[in-house]
């Protein structure tokens, strides 16, 4: 190689021979910064390197990076798609059991974090986009009853298309039923931290996700009320960049701290610390 | 007469020809004053609200209103309240409350507006504290569907003690077109969508999502009838003790 092609910059021929040698799945690129880097440097959270999106998680595995233990509850609960015999949703129920090993959409327990004992949920993505079903509803709201007859806190991490649309109306009434929960569960003078995580949006955002005492989120997460597309059509305009981001809502005032996953255990803790039930 | 379809349903609950906000409060209520704004930052006006009378009783009156003219309806997004309206909804609940007045709601929507300025304030917020707010209000708590129920836009001002429907009404999760759109691309099959969706006021009550189905109002006679069976169902939820009627509200949600 000489001096001088040293300095120059490759041609697209030459960058396309040079791809050609790299097997297609050691790169990976993030969804929100569109940095390309590495498998390999993706932590045990799942975080872009560059600025910290957190790539979605099974809610099992996330259970693993957050408790130093953690009981299921509800894991028997059967799926509300028996009282939906639409053959198509309940593959699709079939295809998310699969993938993720749960029964739905939420993964409900008793957890140990730190020493402090506390209800946990979380919902997950990888089930049908986290959308809120009845029993999906009735997780929560069993979560949130269990926690006020055991005096604990609830941590409840959020993910979600929205509502259920397969099981109509119903899906909808899940919103005032946990809303009743955590309104219980607030009366009894106990803790309830929320954790947005991307994407949080529709029914979930318009119900528990903004009722908690503290309402933190991860970096870049899209948290919103309508769906981008919808507004646009809406507006006959593109909507601004960003405006659904976890940034903008805490400069909006609807978000207290956005917390990336590494130090979530540890902010976590603290906080449960500093609301011990009277 | 040939039955009426799910969709010939949500055509008649959209039909211009819908009784308004403004004529139901004048025909139901003795008087009416009308009180306006959040406290924040806007007065939405999508939504009417205020104290009148019921049978000379002081009840606080909150409605979803579309408009009659373009103008009206770019001002109230055609029924779609902002956060700022849901919150005026809520504080006037809340004085509702304080001085022990029943809460009757109107709703006629197609759902919380989607807009960006309308994320930037907090719908999803707005919305999440009508439905933990409006479970523990210490009032007898009644809404009545007039028109359009359309999504968490419609429950945030029909989460209490009672759920009526008016004969022509809806009240679903999404819209029939929303619903045809996402499950099958394609906005025109809004007919089966309607039929799928279970959105009439018949097939809601035997779910027992609602309640009561009410006939429209649409002169003296029905009017009425209307007021009569507002007095005594609020006779009824006034006879309760706080306990008994948070309870009963309690397990009306609890069982979906």
């Amino acid at each position: 190689m000489t001096q001088n092609n040293l300095f120059q910059s490759p041609t697209p021929e030459q960058l396309t021979e040079r791809m050609d040698h790299i097997p297609s799945n050691t790169m990976m690129a993030c969804p929100y910064c569109q940095t390309k880097f590495f498998k390999t440097q993706l932590d045990e959270f799942r975080q872009c390197p560059e600025c910290h999106y957190g790539f979605r998680l099974l809610a099992h595995d996330r259970i693993k990076l957050l408790c130093d233990s953690f009981e299921e509850t509800e894991k028997d609960l059967a799926p509300s798609a028996t009282d939906f015999p639409d053959e198509k949703y309940q593959n699709k129920i079939k295809q998310a059991k699969a993938n993720t090993g749960l029964n739905e959409s939420v993964l409900t327990g008793i957890a140990k974090i730190a020493d402090q004992d506390l209800a946990l949920g979380v919902m997950d993505p990888y089930f049908i986009m986290g959308s809120l079903g009845s029993q999906t509803g009735e997780k929560i709201t069993r979560l949130f009853e269990l926690a006020t007859k055991k005096k604990l806190p609830v941590v409840l991490f959020t993910a979600s298309g929205g509502a259920r649309m397969q099981e109509r109306i119903f899906s909808l009434m899940q919103m005032a039923k946990v809303s009743r929960a955590v309104s219980e569960h607030k009366k009894a003078g106990l803790f309830y931290l929320t954790v947005l995580t991307d994407p949080t949006t529709g029914g979930v955002t318009a119900s528990f996700a903004m009722q908690g005492n503290i309402t933190m989120a991860e970096p870049h997460a899209l948290i919103g009320f309508a769906g981008q597309r919808v507004i646009e059509q809406t507006i006959h305009q593109k909507a601004p960049k960003d405006f659904q981001r976890a940034e903008t809502l805490m400069k909006n005032g609807f978000v207290d701290l956005i917390t990336p996953r590494d130090k979530q255990k540890e902010v976590i803790a603290k906080l449960l610390r500093w609301h011990q039930a009277k | 007469m040939t039955k009426k379809t799910a969709y010939d349903k949500v055509q008649a609950a959209r039909h211009p020809s819908k009784i308004t906000a403004d004529n139901l409060i004048s025909a139901l209520f003795e008087d009416f004053i009308e009180l306006h704004g959040d406290r924040h930052n806007k007065d939405d006006e999508a939504i009417k609200a205020g104290i009148g009378t019921l049978n000379h009783q002081p009840v606080t009156i909150i409605a979803t209103q579309k408009g009659t003219d373009t103008k009206e309806n770019i001002d109230r997004h055609f029924g779609s309240p902002e956060p700022q309206g849901y919150r005026k909804a809520l504080r006037l609940m809340k004085e509702a409350e304080r001085f022990n007045r029943p809460i009757i709601t109107f709703v006629n929507t197609p759902g919380a507006y989607p807009g960006v300025d309308a994320e930037y304030n907090g719908q999803g917020d707005a919305i999440a504290q009508c439905l933990i707010e409006g479970a523990q209000l210490s009032v007898p708590y009644l809404s009545v569907i007039y028109g359009e129920g359309g999504s968490g836009g419609a429950l945030a001002l029909a989460c209490g003690d009672q759920v009526w429907m008016f004969e022509n009404s809806t009240y679903s999760v999404l819209s029939p077109e929303g619903y045809a759109a996402i499950l099958w691309k394609d906005a025109k099959l809004v007919e089966q969508a309607s039929e799928d969706l279970k959105l009439t006021p018949e097939q809601l009550i035997k779910e027992e999502i609602i309640d009561k189905i009410v006939p429209e109002v649409n002169d003296i006679t029905s009017a009425k009838k209307l007021q009569k069976l507002l007095t005594a169902e609020i006779d009824k939820l006034q006879a309760l003790s706080t306990e008994d009627l948070l309870n009963q509200r309690k397990q009306r949600f609890r069982k979906f």
